[in-house]
């Protein structure tokens, strides 16, 4: 019987570093992470650097593209994010974050712009009704 | 008789995996809270450079201050400071005390680097008249990569005190809950570090 339990803790432990490998990741993890994270970031400097594309636009909008893909990879390979870990409560805290940061970003542009294009320069007949 | 034997069997289980296992659990996920938290600091200050990022009051824009070489520099020595913390967790698995803290220092040399370049940046513009001061552009981008310049400041303080740790005191379960940890915001800042150079300096040296 002991024997059994010392086996049942044996399992235990092994089972408790396997859960330990899965959260740290694997060289391999690390390798292609790297690759696709130097891949990612060359890319929009070159676009930048070497005015690759005819508009401005277009290479904003492709840097901005880029830099979600990679930030993707980091919280994948380097971050191990996964929908497991914690019980799902990583990923929970995450999505939360994520939506009050698009609401910050997007809420503020959007006041921010409005204000921008609500406030002209003064005309002569609005400047007599300022207290 | 059996029936009892498996009892203290499943009673000794549930007591390992509450005492052993969920301790360890909890910090890394209260861990990942803080990081969240640190995200909305960010988010606020991305915002405030969004709003303010165009504002030059006459004075220079990005595209005449920023240098894009030193920039990609710097991502370089970032990204090759994740690889080479991710090594260094590696062998932290592997108990290899010698070969961690090698990789550790490694990790701390490329903050270093990092950390001296922003510095020399951030002397340049302000020696060129191009201070926090000068325009809200100006002062939301020193607010926001400084910040993240702080924060990889207290990276490589903290990941100092883990290389001392580590070397009186090897690598037990503590220790790699605690490099996990910085691992975490290790990587964390990268992942800033990525919108920091695409949103502020790409575009800022597009217009």
């Amino acid at each position: 019987m002991s024997a059994a339990s010392h086996d049942a803790h044996h399992a235990h432990d092994d089972h408790g570093h396997d859960h330990d490998g899965g959260a740290h990741g694997s060289l391999k993890d690390y390798v292609i992470g790297f690759v696709l994270a130097v891949i990612l970031t060359a890319i929009p400097f070159w676009l930048v650097m070497g005015h690759v594309l005819p508009s401005n636009q277009m290479t904003a909008i492709a840097v901005m593209g880029l830099a979600i893909i990679q930030v993707l990879v980091h919280m994948i390979y380097f971050l191990h994010m996964n929908s497991r870990s914690e019980g799902g409560w990583t990923m929970l805290a995450l999505v939360f974050t994520l939506v009050v940061v698009v609401i910050t970003l997007s809420g503020s542009l959007w006041v921010m712009h409005n204000l921008d294009t609500h406030m002209m320069a003064p005309m002569p007949h609005d400047m007599r009704e300022v207290p | 008789m059996a029936h009892a034997q498996t009892l203290t069997e499943a009673g000794e289980t549930r007591f390992h995996l509450t005492e052993d296992h969920h301790p360890e659990n909890g910090t890394l996920l209260g861990f990942w809270i803080y990081l969240m938290s640190d995200c909305l600091i960010f988010a606020v200050l991305f915002a405030c450079y969004a709003v303010l990022g165009r504002n030059y009051a006459a004075g220079p824009s990005g595209a005449d201050l920023f240098d894009l070489p030193i920039v990609a520099v710097n991502t370089a020595l970032l990204l090759f400071s994740s690889i080479t913390y991710g090594f260094a967790m590696l062998s932290a698995q592997a108990k290899k005390v010698p070969a961690t803290l090698i990789w550790l220092a490694i990790t701390g040399l490329f903050g270093l680097g990092f950390l001296s370049l922003e510095l020399y940046e951030f002397h340049h513009l302000i020696h060129e008249g191009a201070g926090p001061q000068r325009s809200a552009f100006l002062s939301s981008f020193f607010v926001l990569v400084g910040t993240h310049g702080l924060h990889v400041t207290f990276g490589i303080i903290w990941l100092v005190t883990l290389m001392v740790q580590v070397a009186k005191r090897g690598l037990g379960v503590e220790m790699k809950r605690r490099l996990m940890c910085l691992s975490m915001f290790w990587h964390f800042l990268d992942v800033i570090w990525i919108g920091v150079f695409s949103f502020v300096y790409l575009l800022g040296a597009l217009k």
